[in-house]
């Protein structure tokens, strides 16, 4: 066997926080090497360190048996290292063909030599095996499935000796995953190294030679497929054997509020991929919901807050009516509040001062004298609530924008504070926030909890969840999967339930029979 | 002596703009010996009440996100309504006042509800008014200028024993009031968190939409507004009157350092901006230079006005 790319004693750190510490692996021409690991464990830093994204703190390459040392994204195209990432990087408004030949444009004084342009890219779509994609279509017109597949088509007109893909099948329909199997099939006699992350582990174990597993940014194990069987590879990839009931047994300080009246009632909500969600919050407690990215969780939370409006089902709160919100400003109004997971993008004003950002959900509720400002009232709320969250801040007029992510954090739950909520919806709360925000924000779920209030905290964070949730709810593939209470948590059974819905789409996929004779050929 | 550091830190940020001013009052001056007088000052005071008033309902559109270009036409509506009215019925100023802000206020209310309801961009819906507005003019009008007089000049005159106008005063008025609206109201501060991220706005609960066709509404009625100004200025409903003033407005509110990215703006500011663009057309009138050169030199001090605010704003930064 011929090592393709080797990796050696990989390392990077941000800070003194290491994403991924001492990784070697080599990865074999011809053959397909599954990188698996939970949210975070260090999968994509290591394909991006290898596609030359991202810089390693520590460590070397070697590509071919040459040292390789990729400086960028386009460096590590040169040497044959192609990488298809999870968002696409086509440009919707060109044509198929002005996509796969973007970098180098065939054209004589700048003129578009648009023969050349479409003989060159009916070729390359010919010999990746899409002839039926013509090349003056545009992009945006076609499938995502389809995009994804020019993507990869543009990534091995490149000259393609190591090939790593992100995910693609998260994408793609059934039909669609066959059609990129087959093409992989394909791509791995021809001697291409292939690196390929994914959840599904079925699919790992239908197509990888060798799988890796990483966890919390330190390589388990590099095993051949034939070693491996799927309760080892979800065993690898939970840290229990190790951590000796250290961190899954509910922490000792760890104090119910929950009362028996319903808070929350969420019934049959469908919104996009998520798929008929059904579950009950109590008053004072604290649910948490784990599932890997994508899996619906956020989507989950903006249909109940009405920032999506859900195809079907409905939301009820303690003592209210059944309801389907078709704007923020309705759950608001209900006692609803959401502190957001892009804070940046959609929960903070960021060229705005702490002060305006604080007031804005209760503007018009509590500082607002026949639609003037009641000025003092504001400074002054401003003054208690970031006292009390310990914000670092030269001032309440110091812009929002200019304060560190965790300082944000508090100034976006502060803006709900202020507003004041029966039922609290928290996506990612500590997501790039340091220890001691992160503590200050547990007290904070704790002392909610005890007003009674109700709470749901969207976490990738097993830990965090463990730390501060009465129970914890499992979503897969836009479902919620099962439920379980403090005295069974168990970060086995969570992982093994956040991979079980992926695997109901993909059985019916590999079970097809199209897949079985398409790999059959010659 | 805290409370005076206060208000100097609160000036502060308005002093670059002020001293543009006074640099251009000084050049002036020394170009020409008739400038640095009172006659100057109440001949600029007499020509600004029109763009003044514009641009109070330009900079809420500019800090909404939007922009208003059919701001010109609509105040040739609205001056068209008042001749018609006036002169053909032999309405007085006062029953005719209110129908041509309302019809003024009714095109902007359009260009918001078509903007904000459709999603469509407002540059293009208010070039839209901006064809349909001038159009209605000249239909209304017959494509002429109809002449009102001394019925409709008092109000664009020097109030005996005073050196400005009933205009001028109500313009200012107007910028007090828009200054208010947008730095002490919940809504003004609603525009300023929708033209900083509308999105963070909906996710707070906040319907943003009535308030947005508002600010269209309110920009069309202060065309209506301008249009008395104009009009009684000219103490005739020109029906190309005001061709290619939403570009000064533009311009003004620009200076005075709103962004037309949304989220950035101050009324007063504003006001100074419509302040340097009549200083420079009046100062360059006396000095005696050409037409062209007008135009030119108008085009530098916008530009570099801008610039200045620019670098002052990234030095402060760093």
């Amino acid at each position: 066997m011929k090592v393709a790319l080797s990796v050696r004693g990989l390392t990077k750190s941000y800070g003194n926080v290491t994403v991924l510490n001492d990784v070697s692996i080599d990865f074999y021409a011809g053959h397909l090497h599954a990188l698996l690991g939970a949210n975070g464990a260090g999968k994509s830093t290591l394909c991006k360190i290898i596609s030359g994204l991202v810089s390693a703190s520590a460590g070397q390459m070697s590509l071919g048996g040459g040292d390789y040392q990729p400086g960028s994204k386009q460096d590590a195209e040169a040497s044959g290292v192609q990488i298809v990432q999870q968002e696409l990087n086509l440009i919707e408004t060109l044509s198929v063909a002005e996509n796969l030949r973007l970098a180098s444009l065939p054209n004589r004084w700048g003129v578009l030599r648009m023969s050349e342009l479409h003989r060159s890219a009916r070729e390359i779509l010919d010999r990746f095996g899409l002839p039926d994609v013509d090349t003056h279509t545009i992009v945006g017109s076609l499938g995502v499935g389809k995009q994804q597949m020019v993507e990869i088509a543009a990534a091995l007109a490149r000259d393609a000796r190591v090939l790593i893909l992100d995910e693609p099948t998260a994408a793609l329909s059934g039909s669609e995953s066959e059609e990129l199997f087959t093409h992989l099939t394909r791509m791995r006699e021809q001697g291409v190294a292939i690196i390929y992350i994914s959840h599904r582990l079925e699919e790992v174990q239908q197509l990888s030679d060798e799988v890796s597993v990483l966890r919390d940014g330190q390589l388990v194990t590099t095993e051949p497929i034939a070693n491996i069987n799927r309760e080892k590879m979800v065993a690898w990839m939970s840290s229990e054997e190790e951590a000796d009931d250290d961190s899954s047994q509910p922490a000792a300080s760890f104090v119910s509020h929950r009362r028996d009246e319903v808070g929350l009632s969420v019934q049959g909500i469908s919104c996009g991929m998520v798929n008929n969600v059904s579950f009950d919050v109590r008053r004072g407690e604290r649910l948490g919901i784990a599932g890997l990215v994508g899996s619906g969780r956020t989507e989950l939370l903006r249909a109940i807050f009405g920032a999506d409006v859900a195809d079907s089902g409905h939301v009820l709160l303690a003592g209210g009516e059944a309801v389907r919100f078709t704007h923020p400003s309705q759950a608001v109004e209900a006692g609803f509040a959401m502190v957001t997971e892009d804070r940046k993008q959609n929960g903070l004003l960021l060229t705005q001062p702490i002060r305006a950002n604080t007031s804005l959900a209760a503007l018009a509720t509590k500082f607002s004298a026949k639609g003037w400002i009641r000025q003092t009232a504001e400074a002054e709320s401003a003054s208690a609530i970031h006292a009390s969250l310990e914000t670092r801040c030269q001032s309440l007029e110091q812009l929002v924008g200019t304060l560190s992510g965790g300082n944000q954090q508090k100034v976006a739950v502060a803006k709900w504070l202020t507003r004041g909520a029966e039922v609290y919806l928290f996506d990612e709360p500590s997501r790039g926030i340091d220890v001691a925000a992160r503590g200050k924000l547990y007290e904070l779920f704790e002392e909610l909890a005890k007003q009674g209030k109700t709470i749901v905290i969207v976490s990738s964070d097993l830990e965090e969840l463990f730390e501060t949730c009465d129970a914890i709810a499992v979503m897969s593939a836009g479902r919620m999967v099962t439920k379980y209470e403090r005295n069974d948590f168990s970060e086995d059974a969570i992982l093994e339930a956040s991979f079980a819905g992926q695997e109901s789409q993909l059985t019916t996929a590999l079970s097809d029979d199209k897949w079985q004779n398409e790999e059959a050929k010659p | 002596m805290n409370r005076l550091q206060g208000f100097l830190k609160q000036l502060a940020p308005h002093l670059g703009l002020v001293a543009v001013l006074l640099v251009l009052v000084a050049i002036f001056s020394t170009l020409s010996n008739n400038f640095f007088q009172m006659s100057t000052v109440i001949s600029i005071a007499n020509q600004v009440p029109d763009l003044t008033f514009l641009v109070v309902g330009m900079t809420l559109v500019l800090i909404i996100g939007g922009i208003d270009l059919s701001v010109g036409s609509l105040l040739a509506v609205s001056s068209a309504v008042l001749g018609v009215l006036m002169v053909n019925y032999e309405w007085s100023i006062w029953a005719a006042l209110p129908i041509a802000v309302l019809v003024a206020s009714i095109g902007g209310g359009v260009n918001g509800a078509i903007s904000i309801g459709f999603g469509i961009p407002s540059f293009i819906v208010t070039l839209g008014m901006l064809e349909i507005a001038r159009g209605a003019t000249k239909v209304v009008t017959d494509s002429k200028a109809i002449y009102i007089g001394s019925r409709i000049e008092w109000f664009g005159q020097p109030l005996p024993g005073a050196f400005v106008s009933p205009a001028f005063m109500f313009a200012i008025a107007t910028v007090v009031l828009g200054q208010l609206f947008l730095t002490r109201t919940v809504w003004g501060r609603y525009c300023i968190a929708i033209g900083t991220n509308a999105e963070a706005v909906r996710m707070s609960g906040i319907r943003s939409a009535p308030l947005c066709i508002a600010i269209f509404a309110i920009s069309g009625m202060m065309c209506g507004l301008a249009g008395l100004a104009q009009t009684s200025r000219l103490s005739t409903a020109d029906p190309n009157a005001a061709i290619g003033i939403e570009l000064a407005a533009i311009a003004a509110c620009v200076i005075g350092g709103t962004s037309l990215m949304g989220g950035r703006g101050n009324v007063i500011r504003s006001f100074i901006g419509v302040l340097i663009i009549q200083v420079l057309q009046t100062g360059l009138a006396q000095v005696g230079v050409s037409d062209a050169s007008k135009q030119i030199i108008t085009g530098v001090v916008i530009v570099v006005a801008v610039l200045i605010d620019a670098l002052r704003t990234r030095w402060s930064r760093s």
